[in-house]
């Protein structure tokens, strides 16, 4: 277990400072670096500061994120296809997101989109804690957060219909791909409280989704407050999910793909898939963001295209193994 | 003598009808407590309902405590067999560890030496590093029941424990619910084999639509006119050299 952590760790610590060393801007890994700690008055600086930082960290924050909300949302549904999105918080912040890009308030000032996104995460996370009812059981919960994102897809849909001109329906079906591109410390500072909060209530459902390996009812009788786990993983996955769509557009088969991915070296223990999993979900998607800088520099390849890319496939593998388990 | 669970007037609806109905009952300590009635007698409604898992009328001594301290005074074991994830049998039977650890999920000596226990007690010391969820169904049904035992709480109350075991685990899982039994703490099992609870049974529950019809030795509730109006069977049941022999033979409706 120890040595995973270490490794996983190691692993994200080299794909970030490998984020940091790559761009456009040519430079060597040291003279990055110091550019980075020291403002030694060159344009580098900046480069290092206000572009390549901050898309590291978001790259960091949003992979951690989806992989810990990922690995929460199996653990409570016990079931290996459940991902963050299955509770409609991403469909609604994009809803939000795609209002305020047609409606022109995106451009208003720097952070109205994000913040947009964010209100919109917020009506539908009430609406689904609504819909799901006060009892503590999963099925509700799963049809309440189908409910919700049926309907936010619905929405975008109609507004990409009605938009009445070409390159505004372009913009939102380029945001909606997902891209950590062009994102500054601002987009950090207003996604880290969010996330914080919600990684602090992620981190709390250990005991829970371990007990409810044995069942809701036997959960129950050792003690586990069904209904306050269930709150605490609603409100923690949609402000880690919500904060993640709201900076960086929908990114997908992160939280599917990774718990799913870490859980034989974990003993299948929900709880030490939690972390397990957000350090591989930080590492999966620095991977992606440097591929995509790599493998098409010019042509600004989206994050979560390369990720449905990686994503798929690595799917695909793990249906073979499941067949073959069955057989 | 503390009673371990008393029920007063319990009642638990589903839509208008009672599911259980007006059942008041206690059991001490020292007790294997045999759970019998037909299909839908509400067995494992009145089960749930003691326990607090669903709503219902009336009192129970272990709604009364807090959510932690009824898991350190009452382990249960709910008649569907889930483990979720491909765990190691230590790992499953460990999470019966769970109300008693402080705050982590770590487990400290004493802990472990419940779980081995646990696993010694349920013959399944060999399956420790196995991946439960790869075991038989009979197995499977064997390593929760460790995992109930490592709860080492003094009531203990099974739901259909031994379906689908073969008779030898059968005799055995009986065997250590009634050597728990006199080492002071409780058992309620619920059960069809009712051959196994008199045998192995201090005490017989008797549902029959909701409402407890009988409650006594085995001797004493398992009279041949019972049997035939809440079960429609003949039986032959006779005390033996070999302990009480306890067969049904015909249906009689």
């Amino acid at each position: 277990m120890m040595r995973l952590m270490s490794l996983l760790g190691a692993g994200v610590a080299l794909l970030f400072a490998a984020s940091l060393a790559i761009g456009p801007a040519e430079a060597s890994f040291g003279q990055s670096l110091t550019s980075l700690l020291r403002d030694d008055g060159t344009p580098f600086t900046l480069v290092m500061r206000e572009i390549r930082l901050p898309r590291a960290l978001l790259a960091v924050m949003i992979g951690a994120s989806l992989g810990l909300a990922g690995a929460a949302m199996q653990g409570y549904l016990r079931n290996p296809l459940a991902e963050p999105g299955l509770i409609g918080v991403s469909s609604s912040a994009a809803l939000g997101a795609v209002l305020s890009l047609q409606t022109g308030f995106a451009a208003a000032f720097a952070l109205a989109l994000p913040l947009s996104a964010l209100a919109a995460a917020l009506v539908g996370v009430l609406l689904v804690l609504m819909l799901a009812g006060p009892r503590g059981a999963s099925m509700t919960l799963i049809l309440a957060g189908i409910a919700i994102s049926a309907m936010a897809g619905a929405l975008i849909s109609l507004v990409l219909n009605l938009s009445p001109n070409p390159y505004a329906a372009n913009e939102i079906v380029f945001w909606m791909m997902g891209s950590l591109a062009d994102r500054s410390m601002l987009h950090v500072w207003l996604a880290l409280p969010v996330m914080a909060l919600g990684w602090g209530l992620l981190s709390t459902l250990g005991r829970g989704l371990d007990a409810l390996t044995l069942g809701e009812d036997a959960a129950s009788s050792m003690g586990i407050n069904l209904s306050r786990l269930r709150l605490s993983l609603v409100v923690g996955v949609s402000c880690v999910v919500g904060a993640g769509t709201a900076v960086a557009g929908a990114i997908g088969f992160v939280g599917l793909v990774v718990p799913h991915l870490l859980r034989p070296f974990v003993g299948g223990r929900p709880s030490r898939l939690l972390w397990a999993s957000a350090l591989g979900g930080a590492a999966l998607v620095l991977a992606a963001d440097i591929a995509v800088r790599l493998i098409m520099p010019d042509r600004d390849l989206k994050l979560g295209v390369v990720m449905a890319l990686i994503g798929a496939p690595l799917f695909l593998h793990l249906i073979f193994k499941t067949r073959r388990e069955l057989s | 003598m503390t009673a371990l669970l008393s029920l007063e007037r319990l009642t638990a609806l589903r839509g208008e009808c009672p599911v259980v109905d007006d059942v008041t009952v206690a059991v001490g300590q020292g007790e294997c407590v045999g759970l019998i009635g037909p299909n839908g007698a509400g067995k494992t409604t009145l089960m749930r309902a003691a326990l607090g898992l669903l709503a219902a009328k009336g009192a129970s001594s272990l709604t009364a405590l807090s959510p932690a301290e009824r898991a350190r005074a009452v382990a249960w074991l709910p008649q569907s067999r889930d483990i979720a994830w491909p765990m190691t049998v230590q790992t499953v039977v460990a999470l019966g560890r769970i109300p008693h650890l402080p705050r982590s999920t770590k487990l400290r000596p004493e802990d472990q030496a419940a779980v081995d226990a646990a696993l010694a007690e349920t013959g399944l010391t060999g399956f420790a590093d196995r991946l439960a969820n790869q075991l038989s169904g009979g197995e499977q049904a064997r390593v929760l029941i460790a995992r109930a035992l490592a709860q080492q709480t003094p009531l203990l109350m099974v739901d259909e424990p031994i379906a689908g075991l073969d008779p030898a685990h059968q005799i055995s899982t009986m065997e250590s619910f009634a050597a728990l039994a006199r080492e002071g703490k409780s058992v309620i099992v619920s059960l069809h084999d009712l051959g196994l609870a008199a045998r192995h049974c201090t005490r017989i529950l008797m549902l029959s639509q909701g409402r407890l019809v009988a409650d006594g030795t085995p001797a004493q509730v398992l009279t041949p006119e019972r049997l035939n109006e809440v079960f429609g069977i003949r039986v032959f049941y006779e005390s033996t050299a070999q302990g009480p022999i306890f067969q049904p033979t015909e249906v009689t409706r």
